[in-house]
């Protein structure tokens, strides 16, 4: 009898602000989009796609939709009729780079198979092979038929060290060339041993930060920001004058008598341990400490009072109320430290490579984009799961950042 | 000023603390608490109270002296083996455990069984009236109600002394008038001994047994409520426990009948506390409601004052009368608010008077 119902008038009522709100995050909106959900997806994108062959190749790749099975006559005159064209469009190195991720050596196979696509006479079935040898390869023709479509697993099976033999069953690749799987188990364990690390360094200062007086508590804090506010590789690089072989540690250890020979500690995993919990420690010390602070000394005290013994108290009482500062800190680390890259490329060698070293590797050097895709979202994924499992054993919204 | 702090069931005997070895907070301590005993340290925050507080529950150590419980020494008794239970300010219930885990924390430290535990939790939350809350939260109680959970758990391991550190002061009045009385009643039930903190003088006078009056460390009067409102021996005293009235004097007379002589010329009744001899200068306090301004109320021949009504205000049980007297612009009476009491008006004037007992000439100036 009011006429509008209620809940309308209501909706009138705000939608004005409600826009005025809009407007004043679109600004934030677009950023997140351009500078976070784009690149991400791009990314994810790459990982799966990759048109270098199914675009230049189009009659072969015609072929493989047609027939299954080993190559004929026809599918010989199709990959010289592309690779005449590929030579026209001067595509033969893109082809070749493409089907080179995946069987190595390939490209210099295209490229010369392309400069030499018109002078020879059908039938291409002997004159190809005639030509080079390896044109019968039937993992190459696998190969060739899996990059024919420009979407493809291949990526991510290479990123877990599998691979398609030439009947396209997916199978181990030999011992000696896979890498990737040990390196994602040697970064998660490293990352594991670095975020153990900082909690047990970090737990006590953090304490010790939430309980000393204010003035006290400030100058510690400096001490403990510091390294933020001094250059990531300037840091790195003290370390590298502290513990390489003549460096300040070993030279000392040896004076005292300590040790005789002089210790590796650097440009291997001892190296990249010793100073990416140097780097990291700062994040685990401030969610605890934020969770720290507010914890009022009277718990303990009350504990102490209702007959615990400090031991009990602090494991009973106090422990339990820093969980969240633990989760996040360790949360907060471990993902920094999986995909760090920096440090480890400085002081890491060749033992002390982080998967995130490899990604960088395929971005610069190899510039196969779509494996460092497939890999940074493999990554990614772990990252997530590690975040789901945290929010089911101890809870997200129980997690307090600072 | 204590001859013999004796074998109490606990004694501060010559304590002192100091924080840092420069000033001491607690300057010469000597006390004696009897079994059973209510008793409370009311103070101004600064005075020394808490910090004796938390030198018996272990958590300060004296810089010297003994402090006693049960005749044993415990100056070097870690917290946790003094077997005493305490109810803090804020509760101190620890958040990430249910109101049962919390009143089993102490009887599980101790190492009680779980039928025995599940039996003592029980008895505890029916003492304080929770019995329904043993699976909730303390986040999700109100303030009264985790007041009374802190209460059960320093209660649950039948401790022999219970200290309280201002447990009350987070809670609004009406609450806080209630928790008192059930506070009185368990201590009453139990017969336990109970240190009680607070600067409260209203709670520290309906509660306790004696009250030990701190200021600036030390103790400036130990005494039962009624004896430290009516008789109290100097003027912090007089000044920190109800509302006083002070008039500066000389005085005039000692002896049956003492004298003051203001700086006014009037003369009035008092009795002397701290001042003995003649021509003294000093400070009479006399309790507002202990001023008459009717002849028939004051005792024969007292000596009255003029006095000019300035204000009256209506309070409901009592109308408080602000008063010209002896150069003073706030000399207050009140008076009670009965059937046939007389409405004075501002503009009028009276003669006041009072009981020589109730005008006490304090400390020399």
């Amino acid at each position: 009898m009011e006429g509008r119902p209620l809940k309308q008038a209501l909706a009138r009522a705000q939608s004005r602000a409600k826009r005025r709100a809009l407007l004043l995050v679109v600004p934030l909106l677009l950023f997140i989009v351009v500078t976070f959900v784009a690149p991400i997806g791009q990314m994810l994108l790459r990982s799966v796609h990759n048109d270098a062959f199914a675009r230049n190749m189009p009659n072969v790749g015609a072929w493989f939709a047609e027939n299954d099975g080993a190559p004929d006559e026809a599918a010989y005159s199709a990959l010289v009729a592309d690779l005449r064209l590929a030579r026209e469009n001067r595509t033969a190195g893109e082809v070749g780079t493409r089907i080179n991720y995946e069987l190595g050596g390939t490209r210099s196979l295209f490229t010369s198979g392309a400069r030499g696509a018109d002078d020879l006479e059908p039938p291409f079935a002997t004159s190809l092979v005639e030509d080079d040898a390896k044109w019968a390869d039937p993992q190459l023709w696998q190969v060739m038929r899996t990059a024919s479509h420009a979407y493809t697993a291949s990526f991510y099976l290479a990123a877990l060290d599998l691979t398609r033999d030439g009947d396209g069953n997916i199978v181990r690749v030999p011992e000696g060339r896979a890498v990737y799987l040990s390196l994602f188990a040697k970064t998660f364990a490293l990352s594991a041993l670095i975020t153990a690390i900082c909690l047990l360094l970090g737990y006590p200062v953090a304490h010790l930060l939430a309980t000393l007086p204010l003035a006290k508590s400030n100058l510690l804090m400096i001490l403990v920001l510091l390294p933020f506010w001094t250059s990531l590789l300037v840091r790195t690089t003290s370390w590298m004058v502290l513990l390489q072989e003549q460096g300040v540690i070993n030279n000392t250890l040896v004076a005292t008598g300590i040790t005789d020979t002089r210790l590796p500690m650097i440009y291997n995993q001892t190296g990249t341990v010793i100073a990416m919990v140097h780097i990291l420690l700062p994040f685990m010390i401030l969610p605890l400490y934020s969770v720290m602070r507010p914890i009022r000394p009277h718990y303990v005290r009350a504990a102490r009072s209702l007959g615990a013994t400090s031991w009990t108290a602090f494991r009973r009482v106090y422990l339990p109320q820093t969980v969240p500062g633990i989760g996040a800190g360790a949360l907060l680390v471990f993902i920094l430290a999986v995909g760090y890259y920096i440090t480890p490329a400085l002081v890491g060698g060749a033992s002390g490579q982080l998967i995130s070293n490899l990604i960088a590797y395929h971005m610069q050097d190899s510039l196969n984009w779509s494996m460092a895709a497939a890999l940074a979202a493999i990554l990614l994924a772990a990252v997530l799961l590690l975040y789901w499992l945290y929010d089911r054993l101890i809870g997200i919204d129980n997690m307090k950042l600072g | 000023m204590v001859a013999d702090i004796g074998d109490g069931f606990v004694v501060f005997d010559h304590v002192q603390k100091s924080y840092d070895g420069e000033t001491l907070v607690v300057k010469d301590l000597n006390l004696s608490i009897a079994k059973g005993e209510f008793l409370t340290m009311l103070g101004p925050s600064g005075s020394g109270k808490t910090t004796c507080l938390m030198m018996l529950a272990g958590f300060e150590t004296a810089t010297a002296g003994d402090i006693r419980l049960d005749g044993r020494p415990i100056n070097a008794v870690p917290p946790h083996k003094r077997g005493i239970g305490m109810v803090f300010q804020n509760y101190a219930l620890f958040p990430h455990m249910t109101v049962a885990e919390n009143l089993a924390f102490p009887l599980e430290v101790r190492g009680i069984g779980k039928s025995e535990r599940e039996a003592k939790i029980t008895r505890a939350l029916d003492m304080v009236q929770m019995g329904a809350f043993g699976a909730r939260r303390p986040a999700q109680l109100s303030g009264g109600q985790q007041q009374r959970i802190a209460l059960a758990r320093a209660l649950v391991f039948d401790p022999k002394l219970v200290l309280m550190d201002e447990p009350l002061g987070a809670l609004d009045k009406q609450l806080r008038e209630h928790m008192q009385f059930e506070i009185k009643r368990l201590h009453d039930d139990l017969g336990i001994t109970v240190v009680y903190v607070t600067h409260d003088q209203g709670e520290a006078l309906t509660m306790s047994d004696r009250i030990a009056v701190f200021n600036d460390g030390r103790i400036q009067q130990l005494a039962p409520p009624a004896a430290l409102y009516e008789t109290p021996e100097n003027l912090f005293v007089a000044s920190f426990i109800g509302e006083n009235n002070r008039l500066e004097g000389t005085i005039e007379e000692v002896g049956p009948r003492s004298l003051v002589r203001l700086q006014t010329g009037e003369l009035i009744d008092a009795t002397p506390v701290n001042v003995h001899r003649k021509g003294q200068r000093t400070i009479v306090s006399i309790r507002p409601e202990r001023v008459e301004f009717k002849p028939d109320m004051m005792p024969a021949n007292a000596h009255t004052l003029d006095a000019r009504v300035l204000e009256v205000v209506y309070m409901g049980d009592i109308l408080r009368t602000r008063l010209a007297v002896a150069g003073s612009d706030d000399f207050i009476m009140k008076c009670r608010n009965t059937i046939g009491q007389t409405r004075l008006e501002p503009g009028q004037t009276v003669r006041i008077g009072w009981h020589p007992a109730d005008a006490r000439a304090l400390d020399p100036l």
